[in-house]
């Protein structure tokens, strides 16, 4: 089975003449981790935003998990995303204001099916962040205490708990210093390994790609050239 | 959607001190609209109920609102007295059930006295045609004696049986009448009207205690002692106004005829009812300012929770970007802004409301003493209820403007915010 699959996929800005993106074909297996890489401003966060769900093509197909979400509704797209994707950004991925712990659990407010998963969701978060290798006494702070580095490791347990079958990072250690890079995507691939979950590591920045099963260049799958940058994303 | 409410709570309790501002000012406006409607209602109802099965209130000619706020209110004071023959002449009409005479100007520590005759506590009715009543002693007999209103009695500590002395006029200081001190031997049952706040005394004791007096001073080196003033005609020369009954209720116009056109002197006849509308009507307008502005207060409150709101929201694009993330449909981040704002308008209402019960214990005493203003204490009256509603929907409207934006602003941002 495959986890992502993307046939004739055609994606125009709102109000703009030229497509952005135009990909005939990219799959991903399940459990396969894929390191997707490109030029900043090249179509990258427009593509995690319509594998997310929150944008619509204006032609093609995405199937995720084996279903066809651009024929889902607005709402049932939303109910998918939770269920099944995790989601890792840039940086500032918590809500300031939450504790560590309830940042993590955030997911299983939103969704059922993976506070189901998750077992003992409180269990689950803690076993998370020590995994993850934050300390205990962190737990119950405000997310936006945490240092940045701290911040990214919540935001990975946040992703990964209740085990959603596809996981997607946008430059998730663009943050970080290059010591602590390395160190946060062999944690992320270990647990995606894991949990038998397809991971989508999006990044400018080819020299991390070492680890991954597969390694992508946006311009290899879109067939729009690089050279018409999209708008800033 | 239960889950977006708790996010709701815990991000509002996360700005607790800007969103706290804005609740306490929801609170005071809205505190501010209820203490307004509850004086208006409660003025009114004071006004209206405090006289009824009077057919007639009877006085020198002036306004009939001036007439009705001395004679029933004892609020400012008669312009001319009337002869004591016009009162006979009027009160022996065939028309005429009873007449009782009233005479004002005199005080006890700032409570007026009446005199009258104690026929006024037969045929005196407040509120719904209700008879007063004794909640100790008897009705006054003699000179020197007096029934209090239960204000008086309670807020003065008197007792039947204690002695009390009045004072010329109004003012609590100045000339009195310390040499001929009365006795209570009545105190009144509470009838939340100015009754309570009177001290009545015989029409003959307010001529007794001015026997040594002239032009309203005493006579230098004239005193006349208590127990000789039945030596004395005290039969009052001229009176400050009297209340009329009829026998049938249909000759109300034509003695009221009768009495304006009467020709011994310039006379005045109202009728309570008419003139309380009179009165209304003029209060009206100042009543209908009072609650459009305080309205406008509470509008200019959530007009401020809005521009809060609005305000934060920028800050909070990611956060709204974030949630949507996890899941959070465009339709649950409408819900949490809308709640939020929903939430910090209740929060302040009710606070408001508190303020009010707090206000009320402190004040009604205040205004009932100075206005004569019976401030009930209760729950909210259903017209107050409507402007709770009508607060609640503002707010309500106010909020679902931030909500509108958070959709809209999640729409066009999916996951990435654009800031």
């Amino acid at each position: 089975m495959t986890a992502l699959s993307i046939v004739n996929l055609a994606y125009r800005w709102p109000r703009q003449q030229t497509v952005c993106l135009d990909i005939p074909r990219f799959d991903i297996a399940a459990g396969e981790r894929v390191f997707l890489h490109g030029p900043s401003g090249g179509g990258k966060s427009t593509l995690l935003g319509l594998l997310g769900g929150v944008a619509v093509p204006e032609k093609g197909a995405i199937e995720l998990l084996g279903q066809n979400i651009t024929a889902l509704s607005g709402h049932s797209r939303d109910r998918f995303r939770a269920d099944h994707i995790g989601f890792i950004f840039q940086q500032f991925n918590l809500l300031p204001w939450l504790s560590a712990i309830d940042n993590v659990l955030l997911p299983c407010t939103f969704s059922a099916r993976r506070k189901q998963r998750a077992g003992n969701p409180r269990d689950e978060a803690a076993r998370l962040l020590t995994h993850l290798d934050l300390a205990p006494d962190l737990w119950h702070k405000p997310a936006g205490e945490l240092s940045v580095g701290q911040q990214q490791r919540v935001a990975a347990a946040r992703a990964l708990i209740g085990r959603p079958e596809i996981l997607i990072a946008d430059e998730p250690t663009s943050a970080l210093d290059a010591p602590r890079q390395q160190i946060f995507i062999d944690l992320l691939l270990a647990e995606a390994k894991a949990d038998g979950a397809a991971l989508l590591f999006v990044s400018h920045d080819e020299r991390l790609a070492a680890h991954f099963d597969r390694k992508v260049a946006l311009a290899e799958i879109n067939r729009v050239a690089v050279s018409k940058p999209a708008p800033a994303s | 959607m239960k889950a977006v409410l708790i996010l709701a709570v815990k991000s509002a309790w996360a700005r607790r001190l800007t969103l706290g501002i804005t609740l306490v000012a929801i609170a005071l406006a809205s505190a501010l609209l209820f203490a307004v409607e509850r004086v208006r209602h409660d003025a009114r109802q004071s006004f209206t109920q405090a006289v009824s099965g009077v057919d007639l209130v009877v006085g020198a000619r002036s306004g009939s609102v001036q007439l009705m706020l001395y004679a029933v209110f004892r609020a400012g004071s008669a312009t001319h007295n009337i002869r004591w023959e016009s009162f006979e002449a009027i009160a022996t009409h065939p028309a005429v059930d009873w007449a009782v005479p009233l005479v004002l100007g005199d005080s006890h520590r700032g409570f007026a006295v009446l005199g009258t005759t104690p026929d006024y506590f037969r045929h005196f009715r407040y509120s719904d045609q209700r008879a007063l009543g004794f909640a100790a002693g008897h009705s006054f007999a003699d000179v020197f004696e007096t029934v209090l209103g239960s204000a008086v009695a309670a807020e003065l500590r008197l007792r039947v049986g204690d002695r009390i002395t009045l004072s010329h006029g109004m003012a609590e200081t100045g000339p009195g009448h310390d040499d001929k001190p009365f006795t209570v031997v009545g105190v009144l049952a509470p009838t939340g009207t100015p009754v309570d706040r009177s001290v009545h005394v015989n029409l003959e004791s307010i001529s007794a205690i001015h026997l040594d007096w002239v032009g309203g001073a005493p006579l230098p080196g004239l005193a006349i002692p208590a127990e000789f003033v039945k030596k004395f005609d005290l039969q009052p020369k001229e009176i400050t106004a009297f209340l009329v009954g009829l026998k049938n209720r249909a000759d109300v116009f034509r003695l009221q005829r009768h009495i304006n056109g009467y020709r011994g002197e310039p006379l005045m006849a109202v009728m309570p009812g008419v003139a309380l509308d009179e009165l209304w009507q003029t209060l009206g307008m100042i009543e209908r300012t009072l609650l459009a502005m305080s309205a406008l207060v509470v509008v200019i409150g959530l007009a401020g929770l809005l521009a809060t709101m609005l305000a934060s929201l920028n800050e909070r694009r990611r956060e709204l970007a974030i949630l949507r993330a996890l899941g959070a449909s465009p339709r649950e981040l409408f819900l949490l802004l809308t709640a939020e704002g929903l939430l910090v308008t209740t929060l302040g209402v009710a606070l408001g409301l508190g303020l009010l019960a707090v206000g009320t214990f402190f004040f009604a005493p205040l205004l009932q003493a100075h206005f004569g203003i019976i401030l009930q204490w209760r729950l909210l009256a259903p017209n107050e209820w409507l402007l709770l509603a009508a607060i609640l929907a503002t707010g309500l409207i106010a909020s679902l403007i931030p909500g509108w934006r958070a959709w809209r602003m999640s729409l066009a941002d999916g996951l990435t915010p654009r800031n």
